[in-house]
């Protein structure tokens, strides 16, 4: 038990972000001050949030590769309901955010489900789709901080105990998503429908509702860091996010998340998009041009990936897998 | 994924009903479709040079289509292509600052492609990792690189024989990049349906164990469509650039996402097994003239990005719509 403990992804991941923090600190002891500490995981929020998201999606063989145009979309929404209803209080911008999110979710969902179209597909055409509505609904003009409310763009900086609440949402999300994903049996279909979705379906398992199940949640997430994202950089534009579900994925990958389905925690999730966060944070404090960031999660995917596929090797996955396609 | 019933017919469908009923039929009557009503939506369209220039929308894509195509009929994909291009183009833009000519840019150019291709088919098939995360990765990899020699600068520079590449005319209005897309196009419909390999990458990607046990190396067919996949990225890469005539690190951003629509637009199952080239090459002309239409009617870009990701899931959806109403 023990020593299953000590050589487990999450065990590992939290070996390797204590040394990565070690190596900051030994140069730049400011960085690990508690304050910076709070204000590197507050950053690192959105991406935590659509990580979990993406990981239920990835445990259940499929992918959401439109999560970032999703948060875009809704922002841009949110922010322009902001601007003609400046006094709508922030329940219902947070209500419509998360129903939009949820809402273009369940269309990724509908169409892998009802149509059995592959997800990868599905969620490249939904992508440029988001994108090119976003551009419609707003003639690809910016909306700007002095456009939005100052209670909508105070909520998620609204400190508590020192954090502020983007940062508490995503602690809330951390702690839902685990008890979800190992108490309910929602949870335990997401598993089971990537894990071996013949033997899911004869356990009475849906697995195409599953699947749907999971875009549904991701959506979900979407939508909320969408809300939270343009309150926090008090901006609204076509592009904002672009690229971030390459992030989303990689903090999956990093996290242990196997992209064949079946395997992954929330724990994972969390500590794979910490680690992108403290890498993002560092670069510019060890003075390293921005620049290099985008090589390097590449890399960290690529490494990754590799080390998960040796783990999975030596259980014997192999095996499973080939009398899966043979059947 | 899905369990499907296949039931076998008792009869087949003769030769000439298989092929006026066949995706590459319909594909070829929408490419006529669109191209009637973009010339009576706008009285520029049928212009020779305009044609030609329209073009340009698609050679360079098109051509690492067929490439990916293949992988994609293998059962594989490759979305660092797109990166790969930028890769390679931001090598040539070094190697034009310290005064390399035009032969040693071209040799750069496919050399930095191929390498590419190498690097994901090592990982993809001695790794035994899967292409999808191994190619996102080498995806930000690949481009991450380039912005960490270019930042925020561009190349320029680049010698006028090599903006021969991108900018020549063999003939009239026939452009270079369109007869090379022409070549290329014949060499991959031959590869694909008139050689032992092309009938291997079939096999893999139906069965990849069944064709293991015919004695195909899998994994050796595989490598071969990744530095094929990455060659093309190199060629595309050239074009581009001397098309430009100047690199910046975000040169060719998301047309890995057009190059798969391309591919699946063209009748290649996304999981592997079937597909044509021909489907492939009027797919390109389909979105070449849908792009081109549209920027006539002065449509913005980015509306035509909902044409094609609605196109993406459109041509997919349509076929199931169809067969699930037939079905009740």
């Amino acid at each position: 038990m023990l020593k299953r403990l000590i050589t487990s992804r999450e065990a590992l991941l939290v070996g390797a972000i204590v040394l990565l923090l070690a190596l900051i600190s030994s140069r730049f002891p400011g960085f690990i001050t508690p304050p910076n500490l709070a204000n590197v995981f507050n950053d690192t929020s959105p991406l935590i949030l659509l990580a979990i998201g993406q990981m239920i999606v990835i445990l259940t063989k499929c992918i959401d590769l439109s999560v970032a145009a999703n948060l875009a979309l809704t922002g841009m929404v949110v922010s322009m309901v902001n601007v003609a209803a400046p006094g709508l209080p922030i329940i219902v911008i947070l209500v419509v955010a998360i129903g939009l999110g949820t809402l273009l979710g369940m269309i990724n969902g509908v169409l892998v489900w009802k149509l059995a179209i592959p997800p990868i597909v599905v969620t490249l055409g939904t992508m440029t789709i988001f994108r090119g509505i976003i551009f419609v609904i707003s003639d690809g003009k910016w909306v700007n901080s002095h456009e939005m409310s100052p209670a909508f763009k105070a909520f998620p900086r609204t400190e508590l105990l020192g954090l502020p609440v983007l940062g508490w949402i995503a602690i809330l999300a951390v702690i839902v998503f685990t008890i979800v994903m190992t108490r309910t049996t929602l949870g335990r279909a997401f598993y089971a429908a990537g894990g071996n979705p013949h033997a899911a379906t004869y356990a009475g398992i849906n697995v195409g509702k599953t699947q749907f199940w999971a875009f549904t949640i991701s959506g979900a997430l979407a939508g909320l860091t969408g809300y939270l994202w343009v309150s926090r950089f008090a901006v609204s534009y076509v592009d904002i996010a672009g690229g971030f579900e390459l992030d989303v994925v990689a903090a999956c990958v990093i996290g242990g998340v196997s992209i064949m389905g079946g395997v992954g925690t929330v724990a994972g999730a969390l500590l794979g998009a910490l680690f992108l966060g403290i890498i993002k944070n560092a670069l510019p404090v060890v003075d390293i041009s921005p620049f290099w960031q985008l090589a390097i999660s590449g890399g960290a995917i690529i490494v990754a990936v590799a080390l998960n596929a040796q783990a999975n090797r030596e259980k014997g996955r192999i095996i499973l897998k080939r009398a899966e396609q043979a059947s | 994924m899905s369990t499907t019933e296949r039931i076998i017919p008792d009869r087949l469908r003769s030769p000439l009903e298989q092929r006026l009923k066949s995706w590459e039929t319909l594909l070829l009557l929408v490419a006529i479709g669109i191209f009637i009503a973009n010339s009576l939506a706008s009285p520029y369209f049928l212009n020779a040079w305009n044609l030609s220039d329209a073009t340009f929308n698609f050679t360079e894509k098109a051509m690492i289509a067929f490439a990916m195509a293949l992988l994609i009929i293998s059962g594989e994909i490759d979305l660092s292509v797109a990166s790969t291009i930028a890769l390679a183009s931001t090598a040539m833009g070094a190697a034009v600052q310290m005064g390399v000519g035009t032969p040693g840019l071209v040799m750069i150019g496919l050399g930095v492609g191929l390498l590419c291709g190498a690097f994901n088919g090592v990982l993809v098939t001695r790794l035994g990792l899967p292409s999808i995360v191994v190619t996102i990765g080498t995806m930000s990899l690949f481009r991450g690189i380039s912005y960490i020699v270019l930042g925020d600068q561009a190349f320029r520079g680049y010698p006028a024989s090599f903006s021969w590449f991108g900018q020549g005319y063999v003939w009239w209005v026939i452009s270079f990049e369109f007869v090379l897309f022409a070549i290329i196009a014949v060499i991959y419909a031959v590869l694909l349906h008139r050689t032992n390999f092309g009938r291997a990458v079939y096999a893999i990607g139906n069965n990849a164990t069944g064709a293991m046990f015919s004695g195909i190396r899998v994994q050796r067919v595989k490598f071969i469509l990744f530095l094929l996949t990455g060659l093309m990225s190199g060629v595309a890469a050239i074009c581009l650039t001397a098309r430009l005539g100047s690199t910046r690190p975000s040169i060719a951003t998301g047309w890995e996402l057009e190059i798969v629509t391309m591919v699946v637009l063209g009748g290649v199952s996304i999981l592997g097994g079937s597909g044509t080239i021909v489907g492939v090459v009027i797919a390109a002309f389909v979105m070449g003239l849908v792009t081109f239409g549209l920027g006539l009617l002065n449509v913005p870009g980015i509306v035509m990005s909902i044409v094609i990701g609605a196109l993406l899931i459109g041509v997919i959806a349509l076929p199931r719509l169809w067969s699930m109403w037939r079905a009740r």
